[in-house]
């Protein structure tokens, strides 16, 4: 793998309860206009929310394809059902299309055949990788929790794989077979409503003392703050990441591809974006700790190249 | 059941020294008998642990790194502490015998943990492990007040036991 | 069915064991497995001690080495299972697909389990681990109900071991950074959640705060029964209304539904509880030890006595039961 190459992008699965006509409009606009190299679609965390998205399915791929972007298809996180069982082997049997697994069933199912994984599995050192790499996966995203030593460590591993981090977006913090959302408008998961589609950035959850802290995103819950690594993707690409994945919210995502595609072809400034990236996404506050082995809310300040004491001089 | 009133009232007049003296006995002597006892403590055998009986007008201040133990009354409680936990003596003693759970009291709201939760937690942990038997462990102690508070350990833990029966069943 | 109960301590190893465990599990006293508290879990040689009282007394024991193994640290979790063996572990319990690989080619006798920080969720999931690693058996994920167990033990082909009595993740177990995105201390790396160096109480007024990291995650009216300072039971604000978001401080107990688990296929039940202490043991095994042979009409009353013992002092049956989702 070439190290001189900058990092390609790849816009990661919605995770919200978009409407069908927003999803499909979403995609489009990113096929005519994002410089995105990858694109993963498909319903990622309610299987409940499936029928929204599929009437557009094929027209979203044609127009991602026809653009020239390369179209990966993201499974279920957490499957549960018989239903969603079949979901995944019917998928996975009839696909010509590159297959993202989120969960240990589509792992299984997908062995032998060339697969990418989600930031959803846990892969947390090289001997995973190495052992996904082994059963036919070729691409692997990272989990956000990882810190960048990790990140560093399985790469310099080398176990013959791809790797790709997650860079922008609301990190996806935890799963449960228990729907907050549904619960926290007074339904619960198996007569929800589709409640959470009224939420298409996710609903706020605040501290008693209200702290913004964290975000429902029907079974799922998110962080609060967004995650952005701008000031590291130089260090990133440095040590050999193929991929940056940008996860959608409800914001102007084809500005924030080319705003991360600028720093990465070192156009633009990292502090002049990390300020552009405030204006784009204000709803909420930007976060790198996980990178840095920080708690995930924090904001770690770039390091200046120039030194303090030369002030002082 | 709170620590019998009619003998924490000679406590508040009895001479903290003799109180003192008394405990530091009994503290040697349990460390005599589990000489591991702060061995789980690791890194915070260092700290200052308060042991707050809530029916006592005293403070029990401990320092496994010492290791000793020394008493002051709580109104004259001004030297920094670690950790503190806080409930009834027969609890607090009975935590130390590792006959009650106390995430169980923590839940019930007997228990009151403040401070360095890190520390108290190391020192439950090693306490639970110690099988420490107050009666048994302290059955050969020697000196002028060894009968009195031979009989007291005696008369709590048969109280204490007695409310633990009733508490869980 | 075989009743797997925890150890955090070799005191309370001992406890279970005299209590009738048919298997006591445990883990190393660092980051290899996912209770890695302060004070507690086990030395090589108190490991060592406690296998041979267990085989003396015809107990199991099994080692939870259940974390995810750091990127440059793998040394510590491959010398845990190195140990492990040789100490004669009746089976390693494993999370880490790096690890099982691992244990799988260096120890291919060595029984393994698959934990329930993997979130082997479904049949499909399950038979990779088997294929892939040779697992023998598998914990679920507290994500299923007693039906979606019934369905899947038969489609798989290694044993089921569910949780039924003791502290319930709300999120599926292995998949959550809640506490870490509050703390930097993540559950699958460090082995812990809400690790008690970001836990602070105090005393505001009549309330008790509990806080982690810099965040309030409860206030605790006198007299109300208090839970463990986790995320997924903290009290929290979403839009107008004030409560649990996730779930109550409540406890899991589905020792109720213990015919219908056997029924459904499952070959042990498993007791949360490795950071409690002896006492909660002792009277948690022996309860339900008679629990497991009582008449099943008594058994209600005999489980009743646990609950002074739980968290938030409240039991729920959890996602074994489906309106709980």
């Amino acid at each position: 793998m070439s190290r001189t190459v900058p990092p390609s992008l790849t816009m990661g699965p919605v995770y919200y309860l978009w409407d069908g006509p927003k999803w499909r409009d979403f995609h489009f606009r990113i096929a005519d206009e994002a410089p995105v190299d990858r694109v993963v679609i498909g319903e990622t965390v309610c299987s409940k929310r499936q029928h929204f998205i599929e009437p557009h399915i094929a027209e979203v791929i044609e127009r991602l394809e026809t653009a020239g972007k390369k179209v990966v298809l993201s499974t279920l996180s957490l499957v549960t059902l018989e239903r969603e069982s079949r979901q995944i082997r019917e998928l996975i049997a009839d696909s010509e299309h590159l297959i993202e697994a989120n969960d240990l069933s589509a792992l299984g199912l997908l062995n032998g055949r060339p697969h990418s994984i989600g930031p959803l599995v846990n892969v947390y050192n090289a001997a995973t990788a190495r052992l996904l790499a082994d059963r036919g996966a070729t691409a692997i995203c990272l989990p956000p929790e990882l810190p960048f030593t990790s990140v560093e460590k399985i790469i310099a591993d080398d176990p013959g794989i791809a790797f790709e981090v997650f860079a922008f977006g609301r990190m996806p913090l935890a799963i449960s077979a228990r729907c907050a959302h549904a619960r926290s408008k007074g339904r619960i998961k198996d007569n929800c409503q589709f409640v959470c589609g009224e939420d298409p950035d996710g609903l706020p959850v605040k501290t008693l003392d209200r702290q913004s802290f964290l975000a429902l995103n029907g079974v799922q819950t998110v962080s609060h703050t967004c995650q952005a690594l701008l000031g590291e993707l130089a260090s990133l690409s440095a040590c050999g990441v193929s991929a940056i994945r940008l996860s959608p919210q409800d914001c102007d995502m084809v500005a924030v591809a080319k705003l991360y595609r600028a720093v990465l072809d070192d156009t633009l400034d990292a502090d002049e974006a990390i300020a552009l990236l405030r204006e784009i996404y204000p709803m909420a506050p930007l976060s790198n700790g996980f990178h840095h082995a920080r708690e995930g809310a924090a904001w770690v300040a770039r390091a200046r190249n120039t030194a303090h004491g030369a002030d002082l001089s | 059941m709170e620590f019998p009133r009619l003998l924490a009232i000679p406590l508040n007049y009895m001479p903290l020294a003799a109180i003192e003296r008394a405990t530091g006995m009994l503290f040697q002597r349990l460390l005599k008998e589990h000489p591991d006892l702060f061995e789980r403590l690791g890194e915070h055998k260092a700290k200052r642990f308060a042991f707050l009986p809530g029916d006592l007008p005293l403070a029990f201040i401990v320092e496994p790194a010492r290791p000793a133990i020394c008493v002051i009354r709580k109104s004259a409680m001004r030297s920094a502490v670690d950790a503190s936990v806080e409930g009834p003596l027969f609890m607090l003693l009975a935590l130390l015998e590792g006959r009650c759970d106390a995430d169980a009291l923590f839940f019930s709201r007997d228990l009151s943990i403040t401070g360095d939760m890190e520390a108290m937690l190391a020192m439950r942990n090693a306490l639970d492990d110690a099988d420490i038997d107050l009666p048994r462990d302290l059955s050969a102690l020697a000196g002028p007040l060894a009968p009195v508070f031979g009989k007291m350990a005696e008369d709590i833990r048969r109280r204490a036991l007695a409310d633990e029966v009733s508490a869980w069943n | 069915m075989e009743l797997i109960c925890p150890a955090g301590t070799p005191a309370a190893f001992r406890e279970a064991v005299d209590a009738g465990a048919d298997a006591v599990y445990c883990g190393f006293r660092d980051e290899t497995n996912a209770r890695n508290f302060p004070g507690l879990n086990f030395s090589r040689d108190e490991l060592r001690t406690a296998i041979d009282y267990a085989r003396r007394h015809g107990t199991q024991t099994f080692v939870a080495l259940n974390t995810f193994m750091r990127a440059g640290d793998e040394e510590i979790w491959y010398r845990a299972a190195a140990d492990a063996v040789a100490l004669g572990a009746d089976a390693l319990i494993l999370a880490d697909f790096g690890l099982m690989a691992h244990v799988t080619e260096r120890y291919p006798e060595q029984r393994l389990h698959v934990s329930v920080q993997a979130s082997a969720s479904n049949a499909d999931a399950i038979n990779f681990l088997v294929d892939a690693f040779n697992a023998r058996r598998v914990v679920l994920p507290r994500t299923l109900t007693i039906a979606d167990i019934a369905r899947i033990a038969p489609q798989i082909r290694c044993e089921i071991e569910v949780f039924v009595f003791g502290g319930l993740c709300v999120m599926a177990e292995g998949r959550c950074s809640l506490s870490s995105y509050a703390t930097g201390k993540s559950p699958n790396m460090n082995g812990v959640c809400s690790p008690a160096s970001h836990v602070r109480y105090r005393q505001e007024g009549n309330e008790l705060v509990s806080e982690l990291g810099d965040y309030t995650i409860n206030r605790f009216p006198a007299g109300e029964a208090a839970g463990y300072p986790t995320l997924c039971k903290g009290r929290f604000d979403i839009a107008d209304s004030r409560a649990y978001a996730f779930e109550d401080p409540v406890s899991l107990d589905v020792m109720g539904e213990i015919d219908a688990l056997a029924a459904a296929g499952v070959s042990a039940l498993k007791i949360e509880g490795r950071q409690r202490g002896k006492a909660y043991v002792a009277e948690v095994v022996s309860t339900l030890k008679r629990a497991l042979s009582a008449d099943p009409a008594k058994r209600a009353a005999l489980l009743a006595g646990l609950r002074n013992l739980s968290e938030g002092q409240k039991t729920t049956s959890g996602a074994y039961e489906k309106r709980w989702r």
